[in-house]
């Protein structure tokens, strides 16, 4: 196995690398928007709401990502009347659709625990001076609750969104060929095991502390109020 | 609900090797991540320099990729490298070690963390005095340091602890007969994947909820001991 | 005491991962994801075909067996890395292994087949097959036989075992599977398996399915080769090969001599 050889699997590798790429962002951003109404329900002062948001968030991080994966994607074959009636057959019948559907749900219930946390340190001045301004509860929200929140939950959020790209890796145990699940397969045609894995690794090094990278410069600009005084 | 064709016990019985892995690799984290926050502190340049590429390489790539390259490459790597020097040589990791080995130096990286941040809630004054008292640095690393670096440490390594049992479902793709393994056999033979899988989950977290309980016990009893 | 008992957990972690016996044990290598030839059951024992032809074997040869599972997909890196000597796992003969282990004689021939929903009329053809979702395992000769000779036409989902395709399969993700005979069979006969039907003719083409089935060693393990290789023909010749053929089979699966 030479480097030569490594090259050649260049469009395979990449097709991977569009596939997990696809996959993290899509979770992502589906998971971003479901997590504020979780952690808004967790905070409200109805029991009703504050239960079943618990639960979810509580199932899905006390539970390990891989189960998950092999309880929607295998598990949801053992409902395929049911789901058929549904009309959500079609859906589930998709390795790719389970696999953003199970890593969505994941990083959900995470960041709805990071937003709850952020939202509960918001400081009391700050949302008393909203209410001096007028202000109340959807426009106090907007405002100022979240703005704030999402700046003391950035770090934690971007370690959220590092640990979802590479838990990506799982899929390709429910037979989709993203980055990892390329690099099984050039492994089971060449048996260069260690070569594949070192290269795939170094990959993985990258995407992560190009996501490093970027996070960082959101960081800084969302603090860019408080550069000023300095 | 839950007997799938007689698999149900198997699955159940699952629980001793993922707590047995689990607890071996946290110990091994715990020894990892001493000597790595010990290293990212030493004044030495290429300690230091040591420390860093290991925490950024862990947290750089999966923990997937992390655990096949163990199991499957390093025994490889170091036969063919012996064989190019004219030695035949047998590595030989089963999966437990593998296992263990993988998620100890994983979560290695995170224990590292959590004591450096431990070391830093210590005043500075107390290693002064130790030295003023003439206590070399085993020694007070020994009587001053490490007692309290494990009572700041205890809620973060809690944590590590939390997701380093779920990170040990890893371990079924090599094969050791853990909680998840003996799900998926359950599953494919009864075809009853859901029933299996849940049950699995279940299982899960009936031990992250013994744990939450434990480790508040735990931080409850030490922190009355701290006070005094 | 924390410490002394995870000291304790240290040592028996050293111990169970260097002993290394030296007395005749031969560490056999199987999948166990792979009915009826290979499988773990209620126990977590392994049993099966290959089960039985393996530790025949053994005893044949007076070795104490020990088995030891891996994933379909890094069973032949286990063998290289040496964490069995012998693949006992329903692996197909062919020159692309070959190019990486050496195999012993061949212990049974199985062609492949395909199924399909019963009454579903698809006709196994370039034709009938086109557009159509086939459940293969990943990295077997059944792969590489429905990729040549259909990969043009219909979509082929490779798997890590067979045991998930024909989950797959039963939950209507894809339309067709195609595997050995044996184990297609063996799963048609289940309960879960009863809604399908075997379709089209055996399929035995040498060019992909090689020269039948046999047991992988390391190139250059060549004593074990032939020791194998005796004693295969010492329990084709003794009986014992044809009883564990009756406990699974009611037909002769070596095929022809």
């Amino acid at each position: 196995m030479n480097f030569d050889m490594l090259m050649s699997y260049t469009p395979r590798l990449l097709e991977g690398l569009w596939i997990t790429l696809g996959i993290t962002g899509l979770s992502v951003l589906i998971g971003l928007i479901l997590a504020v109404p979780v952690a808004l329900m967790r905070l409200s002062s109805f029991k009703i709401l504050q239960w079943p948001s618990y639960f979810f968030v509580f199932y899905f991080r006390g539970t390990p990502l891989l189960v998950q994966l092999f309880l929607v994607y295998y598990g949801s074959g053992q409902f395929r009347v049911e789901l058929t009636e549904l009309g959500l057959w079609s859906y589930f019948r998709e390795a790719y659709f389970c696999a953003v559907f199970t890593l969505t749900l994941n990083t959900c219930a995470y960041t709805a625990e990071i937003l709850r946390g952020a939202i509960q340190s918001v400081p009391k001045g700050e949302v008393e001076a909203g209410r001096a301004c007028g202000m109340s509860g959807a426009l106090l929200y907007r405002r100022i609750i979240l703005p704030s929140a999402l700046r003391s939950a950035w770090p934690a959020y971007g370690n959220e969104v590092i640990f979802l790209m590479q838990a990506s890796s799982l899929v390709s145990i429910i037979t989709l060929l993203d980055l990892t699940g390329v690099a099984r397969r050039i492994i089971s045609e060449t048996f260069a095991v260690y070569e594949v894995y070192l290269l795939i690794a170094g990959i993985y090094l990258a995407i992560t502390y190009l996501l490093v990278f970027i996070f960082k410069r959101i960081e800084v600009y969302l603090q860019r109020h408080t550069q000023s005084m300095s | 609900m839950f007997d799938l064709d007689g698999y149900a016990p198997i699955i159940i019985a699952g629980i001793k090797n993922t707590l047995m892995v689990g607890l071996s690799a946290m110990f091994l984290a715990i020894i990892f991540g001493l000597i790595g926050a010990w290293a990212k502190t030493a004044s030495n340049l290429m300690v230091r320099g040591f420390a860093n590429t290991y925490t950024t390489v862990v947290r750089g790539v999966p923990e997937l990729i992390l655990l096949l390259l163990f199991y499957y490459g390093f025994p490889q790597l170091v036969q063919d490298l012996a064989e190019s020097f004219g030695y035949e040589l047998t590595v030989d990791l089963n999966p437990f070690l593998a296992g263990t080995l993988t998620i100890g130096f994983i979560y290695g990286a995170f224990c590292t963390e959590v004591f450096r941040g431990a070391f830093a809630s210590i005043p500075p004054g107390q290693a002064e005095s130790a030295k003023a008292l003439g206590m070399s640095e085993a020694l007070m690393y020994r009587r001053i340091l490490l007692p309290q670096v494990m009572f700041y440490a205890l809620p973060g390594l809690g944590n590590v602890w939390l997701v380093l049992i779920k990170a040990t479902a890893l371990i079924s793709i090599i094969q050791l007969d853990e909680i998840m393994r003996m799900a998926k056999i359950a599953a494919n033979a009864t075809r009853e994947p859901f029933t299996a899988y849940f049950l699995a989950s279940l299982l899960f977290l009936a031990i992250t909820v013994v744990s939450m309980v434990g480790q508040h016990y735990l931080e409850k009893k030490w922190s009355r001991a701290g006070a005094h | 005491m924390m410490m002394k008992f995870s000291t304790r957990i240290l040592l028996a972690l050293l111990a169970t991962g260097s002993v290394y016996c030296q007395a005749e044990t031969l560490k056999m290598g199987t999948e166990g994801a792979y009915a009826p030839f290979n499988l773990v059951n209620q126990k977590g024992e392994l049993e099966g075909f290959d089960i039985d032809i393996g530790n025949a074997l053994c005893a044949e040869m007076k070795v104490e067996c020990e088995w030891v599972t891996a994933d379909w997909d890094g069973i032949i890196p286990a063998l290289m890395s040496k964490k069995f000597d012998t693949i006992v796992a329903s692996m197909s003969i062919t020159d692309e292994r070959k190019q990486k282990i050496d195999f012993t004689n061949k212990y049974y021939t199985s062609p492949v087949k395909f199924a399909a929903p019963k009454g579903s009329k698809v006709e196994i053809s370039a034709e009938g097959l086109k557009g159509k979702v086939i459940g293969v395992q990943g990295s077997t000769v059944t792969e590489n036989f429905v990729k040549g000779m259909f990969g043009k036409v219909a979509e082929i989902k490779a798997y890590g075992a067979q045991d998930e395709a024909n989950l797959d399969f039963v939950s209507g993700r894809v339309d067709l599977i195609a595997a050995d005979s044996f184990v297609l069979y063996d799963f048609l006969a289940s309960k879960d398996g009863s809604f399908a039907e075997a379709k089209g003719p055996d399929f035995d083409d040498p060019k992909y399915l090689g020269e039948g089935i046999g047991i992988g060693v390391r190139k250059g393990d060549d004593k074990l080769k032939a020791r194998l290789n005796k004693a295969i023909k010492a329990i084709r010749a003794n009986g014992t090969y044809q009883k564990i053929n009756e406990k699974y089979f009611a037909f002769d699966v070596y095929g022809a001599e």
